[in-house]
C-alpha cells in the first residue's frame, strides 16, 4: 500500500488538481449554463423528484401521538408511563434540594418539611469529596458550591442539580445496559452503531418538540432529551472497555465456574470499572452541555437563568449563572475523576463493628443535615444563604464590553471586513456555485479514493439523502460555515496543543480555559460577540470556533505526547535540533491524532450550527430552528438527519484517511 | 402530578400561604404557561395572582410558546395569556381549528411592530419618520457587507413580518438581514446606541427596548387588509406589502376543557384586561431598575384592588 500510494502520488494529485479545476469552472459558471440551456436542473433539484420524507414523517409522528395502540394501551400512555416513572425519583430529589416536601398542588402546596439546607449540601458534597479522594478533592467541592451560593445562584443550580443527578443515572444505567448487550451479540452492535451516530449528530433541537408531544411539557421532557444526549458515549465506552479486559481474567472467571452474568457482574464490569468511569464522566459532562436547551422545553434552573439575562441583555448576570454551570461541571467532573480512581480499601474499617466505625462520615453527615433542619426554622440563614451577603459582578462585564465597542468597533470592524472579503465570502461562493450532480459525483469520488467502494456507497447515498430532500443549498452554507470555522479552529487549536504537549505549565493553564470554553454554555458569548460583529456569518464563526478549538487543542497535546519515546530518542541520538525533533518526528507522528482531533472539531462544529442560527445564519441549523419554533416535527427532523449525513460524511473519510496515513506510518 | 415549579419566581409564589377563600368547582392546579419574556411573565403572574384571590388553585409551568399548543390541545396545560396576532396567529388558528383549544379574546394589550430607529438619527437623516425620508438617507445605514444599500436588522425569519416582500414593494435601498432571536437583535441596537451608531431594526412593543432607548417607529403608509391581499393597492401596482405592519392585540387562549372543569376561573381570565402603558412601565421596572418581579406583582395587585374585584365578581 506505502509503495503505490508513493509511486501514485503525482498521477494521483494530478487528477485532484484537474478534479478541483472543473469544480471551480463549475461552480462560477453554472448560474450561467443554466440559464444558457435554460436547463434549471443543472443548480436546483428538480422539484418533481423531492422525496416528501418531511410530511411522511410529520404524519407518522401523529398517528404516534394520537392513535398507535397496542390493544392493552397506546403509544401515548406507554411513553407518559415512561415519563411517571422518571418523574417519580425527580420530584423526590427536587424536593430534597430545592421545593422542600410538599402537600397539595399548585398554589395551594403547603411545605411540610423545607428543603436541604445550603449549609448542608455543601457539607455533604464536601463529605463526599472526601470520600472519593482526600481533603483536597473536599475543598474544591466546598469552594465550588460556596460560588454558587455567594454568587445568588443557589436555588437554580440546586434545580440543575436536581436534574443531572436523575439523568446521569439514567444514562449511565442505559448505557451499560446497551454497552453489554452490544458486546454479547455482535448483531445488537452492528444495529447501534448508526443509530450511535445518529443521536450524537441529529442537532438536539431536531427531536425536541416529537419529546414534548410523546413525554408531555415539563422537566421530564427535558430530562429524556438529556438522557438521549448524554448517552450515547457511555454506550461505546461500555463496550470498548468490555472488549479491553485481558482474556486471562475471563478464562479465569470461567475456570472458577461462574455463570454467565457472574462473569459479567462479578468478573467483567468490575474489571473495567476505571474505563467505564470515564463514559460516566462523559454523561456527567453532557448533561451539563445539556442544561440551556433543556432549559428552552421547561427544566428551568441555571439555563433559564442565563436565557432569561440574555433576552434582557444583561451580560453580567448571564455570565455569572453561565460560570455557575462550570462550576457544577468542573466540582461533578473531578468528583467523578476521584471515583474512577482505585481507592484504598475500606474493608479494615468495615470490620468495625459498631455502625459509628463502619461508616462515620455518613453518621456525621447525617446529624448534620438534621441539625441544620431544626436550627433552619429558628434562623433563616442557616436555611437559605442571606441575600444580603450575596455578591455579584454586576454591571461591570456590561460597561467592558461597552468601552470595547466604543473604543475599538471601528478597528474589529476592519479585521471582519477583512476576513469575510478575503477568505469567507469566496469559499461560501465557491461551494454555493458546485452544482448538486456534481457535488454528489465528488462525494462518491472522495470515498471511492479513501475507502473503497462501501466508503462510497455511503457517501453517495447520504448525499442523495440531502439533494432529494431539496436541502442541497442550505447543506452547501452548512459546509461553509462549519469548514471555515474549522479550518480557523485548526490552525488555532493545533499549535496550542503542540506547544502545551511540549510545556508543563502551558498545559494546565490551557486545560483550564479549553475547559471552560466547552461547558460555558455559549448563548453567554454569542451576545457579547453579536455586539461586537453584529449579526452575520462572522459572528456565527466566532462562535463555532470558541466553542470547537477543544478537541483541536487537545487531540493535538496527546499526540505530540504519545509519540513513542524510542523515536524521539533514535532523533536525539542521531542528531536532531528541537525544530528538527517536533517538524521531523514528533508532528508527522501525531498527525493521524491530530486528524482525529480535527473530526471531532467538526462534529462539535456541527452540533453547534444550531445554536449559531440563533444569529441569523441561513444554513441547515436555522431549518431546524425554524422547524423548532413552528412545532414542524417532519421539517426538523429532516434537516436534523442532513446534518447528521453530513457529519458521518465527514467522519468515515476522516477516518479512513487517517487509517491509511497511519499505514503508511507503520503505526497500525 | 408536577409539584410545584422550577424558576425561583414560581417557587416563591407557590409557598404563599394557602387562600382560604370561597368555594371553587376544582381544586385541581389550573395550569399557566410561562415563556421567556418579562413581559409574558408578568401577565402570567398577575393572572395567577387573580386567580388565587378568587380561591383557585395554580400552578406556572415552563413551556415553549409555539409547542405549548400541543399541550393546551391536550388538556397538559391550560392557560396560556399572550398569544401575539402578530406570531402566534397561525399556530393559535390551527389549535381552535380543532376545538380543543378557544380563544378567550383580548389581553388588551396591542403588538406593535415595525422598523425603528434611535432619535440620534434624526440629525443624520432629517425628515424622519417618513419612511421616504428614511429611504433617501439608505446610504447613511449601510455597512460593508451591504453597501450601497442600507442595512436593515429585521427579526427572525420565523416571525414572518413581510420585510423582504415591503422592501421590494416600495422599492427601498435597503438589504434585509434577519436577527435569529430577539436577544442577538436588541443586543445590535445596545451595541449600535453605545456607539450613536446609524441602526433602522425591527423593535416590538410592549417590551423594554423602547422604553430603554430613546426612539421611534418609521411610519410607512398605514396597514389595511387590502395592502396585504391585493397588489393594486397602493404606490406599487403590482405588488402587495406596501404598506406598515398590522398592529394586533395580544390574545388569551386556553384549552377548552377549562370551560367545563372551572367555569369561575374561565370567566375570570375572559374578563382580566390590562394595557400597554401599564405594562410598558412594569417591564421597564423588572427589567431595567432590577426590580424584583414578585414586588412588582404584589405592587400591581394592591394598587388595582378595584379592578381585579370586579373581574372576580
Amino acid at each position: 500500500m506505502s509503495k503505490k500510494a508513493g509511486r501514485l502520488f503525482s498521477s494521483t494529485s494530478i487528477v485532484w488538481l484537474a478534479l478541483l479545476l472543473v469544480t471551480w469552472l463549475l461552480s462560477s459558471y453554472s448560474r450561467d449554463l443554466s440559464k444558457t440551456f435554460d436547463a434549471k436542473w443543472i443548480t436546483r433539484f428538480p422539484a418533481g423528484w423531492r422525496l416528501s420524507l418531511k410530511n411522511d414523517i410529520s404524519a407518522a409522528m401523529k398517528w404516534l401521538v394520537e392513535e398507535a395502540d397496542f390493544g392493552l394501551f397506546t403509544f401515548r400512555e406507554l411513553t407518559r408511563g415512561i415519563a411517571w416513572l422518571i418523574e417519580q425519583p425527580y420530584n423526590l430529589v427536587l424536593s430534597v434540594l430545592s421545593s422542600g416536601w410538599m402537600e397539595g398542588q399548585g398554589s395551594g402546596a403547603v411545605q411540610i418539611l423545607p428543603p436541604l439546607s445550603w449549609i448542608a449540601v455543601i457539607a455533604v458534597v464536601v463529605t463526599a469529596g472526601h470520600f472519593a479522594k482526600d481533603w483536597k478533592l473536599a475543598l474544591l467541592m466546598g469552594l465550588a458550591f460556596l460560588y454558587l451560593a455567594v454568587f445568588g445562584q443557589w436555588d437554580s443550580a440546586m434545580v440543575t442539580l436536581a436534574s443531572i443527578i436523575i439523568a446521569v443515572p439514567f444514562g449511565v444505567a442505559g448505557g451499560l445496559m446497551l454497552g453489554i448487550a452490544a458486546y454479547r451479540w455482535h448483531w445488537v452492535d452492528q444495529a447501534l452503531r448508526p443509530i450511535l451516530d445518529l443521536m450524537q449528530t441529529i442537532p438536539v433541537f431536531a427531536y425536541l418538540v416529537p419529546i414534548l408531544f410523546l413525554f408531555g411539557f415539563g422537566p421530564v421532557s427535558a430530562l429524556v432529551a438529556t438522557i438521549i444526549y448524554a448517552m450515547p458515549p457511555m454506550v461505546r465506552v461500555t463496550t470498548l472497555a468490555l472488549r479491553a479486559v485481558p482474556d486471562e481474567v475471563v478464562d479465569f472467571g470461567m475456570m472458577a465456574g461462574c455463570t454467565k452474568a457472574q462473569l459479567m457482574w462479578k468478573v467483567l464490569v468490575p474489571t473495567a470499572k476505571p474505563d467505564l468511569m470515564v463514559g460516566v464522566n462523559q454523561v456527567i459532562m453532557l448533561s451539563l452541555n445539556m442544561v440551556i436547551i433543556a432549559s428552552m422545553i421547561g427544566a428551568g434552573g441555571l439555563g433559564f437563568d442565563v436565557l432569561a439575562s440574555l433576552r434582557r441583555l444583561d451580560i453580567g448576570a448571564g455570565l455569572e449563572a453561565g460560570i455557575a454551570i462550570v462550576v457544577l461541571a468542573v466540582a461533578l467532573d473531578r468528583l467523578s475523576q476521584a471515583f474512577a480512581q482505585p481507592r484504598q480499601s475500606g474493608e479494615a474499617r468495615r470490620r468495625q463493628t459498631t455502625i459509628l466505625y463502619r461508616y462515620p462520615r455518613t453518621l456525621i453527615v447525617g446529624a448534620f443535615c438534621i441539625i441544620c433542619l431544626i436550627a433552619g426554622y429558628f434562623f433563616v440563614s442557616i436555611q437559605s444563604y442571606p441575600e444580603a451577603l450575596q455578591v455579584t459582578t454586576g454591571t461591570f462585564w456590561a460597561e467592558l464590553v461597552k468601552s470595547i465597542n466604543i473604543n475599538y468597533f471601528d478597528d474589529l470592524e476592519a479585521v471582519k471586513s477583512f476576513m469575510l472579503s478575503t477568505f469567507m465570502l469566496p469559499v461560501k461562493r465557491f461551494l454555493g456555485g458546485i452544482p448538486w450532480a456534481w457535488g454528489w459525483f465528488l462525494m462518491a469520488a472522495a470515498g471511492w479514493y479513501f475507502g473503497g467502494w462501501r466508503l462510497s456507497l455511503l457517501c453517495a447515498a447520504l448525499a442523495f439523502f440531502i439533494i432529494a430532500n431539496g436541502l442541497w443549498a442550505k447543506a452547501m452554507v452548512t459546509v461553509y460555515l462549519c469548514g471555515v470555522s474549522v479550518i480557523i479552529a485548526g490552525i488555532i487549536g493545533v499549535p496550542i496543543g503542540m506547544f502545551s504537549a511540549l510545556n508543563e505549565r502551558a498545559d494546565r493553564i490551557v486545560g483550564v480555559i479549553i475547559d471552560t470554553l466547552q461547558t460555558l454554555p455559549s448563548f453567554v458569548y454569542l451576545i457579547p460577540v453579536v455586539m461586537l460583529f453584529r449579526v452575520g456569518d462572522f459572528s456565527a464563526m466566532i462562535a463555532v470556533v470558541l466553542y470547537a478549538l477543544a478537541p483541536a487543542v487537545r487531540y493535538a497535546a496527546h499526540g505530540i505526547k504519545t509519540v513513542d519515546p524510542q523515536l524521539i530518542e533514535a532523533g536525539i541520538v542521531s542528531g536532531c535540533t528541537k525544530r528538527q525533533l517536533l517538524w521531523r518526528i514528533r508532528a508527522p507522528l501525531a498527525l493521524p491524532e491530530i486528524m482525529l482531533g480535527i473530526n471531532q472539531t467538526i462534529m462539535l462544529a456541527l452540533s453547534m450550527l444550531v445554536i449559531t442560527a440563533l444569529v441569523g445564519t441561513r444554513d441547515l441549523g436555522q431549518e431546524v430552528y425554524i422547524a423548532l419554533t413552528k412545532a414542524d416535527i417532519g421539517r426538523g427532523i429532516v434537516a436534523g438527519l442532513a446534518i447528521a449525513a453530513i457529519a458521518i460524511i465527514a467522519d468515515r473519510l476522516i477516518a479512513a484517511s487517517a487509517q491509511s496515513m497511519r499505514k503508511r506510518y507503520g503505526l497500525a | 402530578m408536577k409539584t410545584s415549579l422550577i424558576c425561583g419566581l414560581a417557587g416563591a409564589l407557590s409557598l404563599a400561604a394557602i387562600p382560604a377563600l370561597a368555594e371553587v368547582e376544582s381544586t385541581d392546579p389550573i395550569k399557566l404557561t410561562l415563556h421567556d419574556w418579562t413581559g409574558q411573565l408578568l401577565t402570567t403572574n398577575l393572572m395567577g395572582e387573580v386567580l388565587k384571590k378568587a380561591g383557585y388553585n395554580i400552578d406556572l409551568v415552563q413551556a415553549d410558546y409555539i409547542a405549548q399548543f400541543a399541550g393546551l390541545k391536550t388538556g397538559d396545560l391550560h392557560v396560556a395569556m399572550e398569544i401575539w396576532e402578530t406570531t402566534g396567529r397561525e399556530a393559535m388558528d390551527e389549535a381552535t381549528g380543532t376545538g380543543n383549544v378557544q380563544n378567550l379574546g383580548e389581553t388588551g394589550m396591542q403588538a406593535i411592530e415595525e422598523w425603528w430607529y434611535p432619535s440620534y438619527m434624526k440629525e443624520q437623516c432629517p425628515g424622519l419618520p417618513d419612511w421616504e425620508a428614511l429611504n433617501a438617507c439608505a446610504e447613511i445605514f449601510s455597512t460593508a457587507e451591504t453597501a450601497p444599500m442600507g442595512r436593515y436588522l429585521g427579526g427572525p425569519v420565523t416571525w414572518g413580518g413581510f420585510d423582504d416582500e415591503r422592501v421590494e414593494a416600495l422599492e427601498m435601498d435597503f438589504e434585509v438581514v434577519h436577527a435569529g432571536t430577539d436577544a442577538a437583535l436588541f443586543a445590535e441596537l445596545e451595541s449600535a446606541y453605545q456607539r450613536q451608531a446609524p441602526i433602522v431594526l425591527w423593535v416590538y412593543a410592549p417590551h423594554w427596548a423602547p422604553t430603554k432607548f430613546d426612539g421611534e417607529f418609521v411610519e410607512f403608509p398605514p396597514y389595511t387588509a387590502e395592502c396585504y391581499s391585493d397588489p393594486a393597492w397602493g404606490s406599487n401596482p403590482d405588488m402587495a406589502y406596501d404598506c406598515g405592519k398590522p398592529r394586533g392585540p395580544i390574545w388569551k387562549v386556553a384549552w377548552s376543557g377549562v370551560e367545563e372543569k372551572w367555569p369561575g376561573a374561565h370567566a375570570i381570565i375572559k374578563a382580566f384586561n390590562v394595557d400597554n402603558q401599564e405594562m410598558g412601565d412594569m417591564v421597564a421596572k423588572v427589567d431595567l431598575e432590577g426590580a424584583k418581579l414578585e414586588d412588582v406583582v404584589a405592587n400591581w395587585m394592591t394598587s388595582n384592588e378595584t379592578r381585579w374585584q370586579e373581574w372576580i365578581k
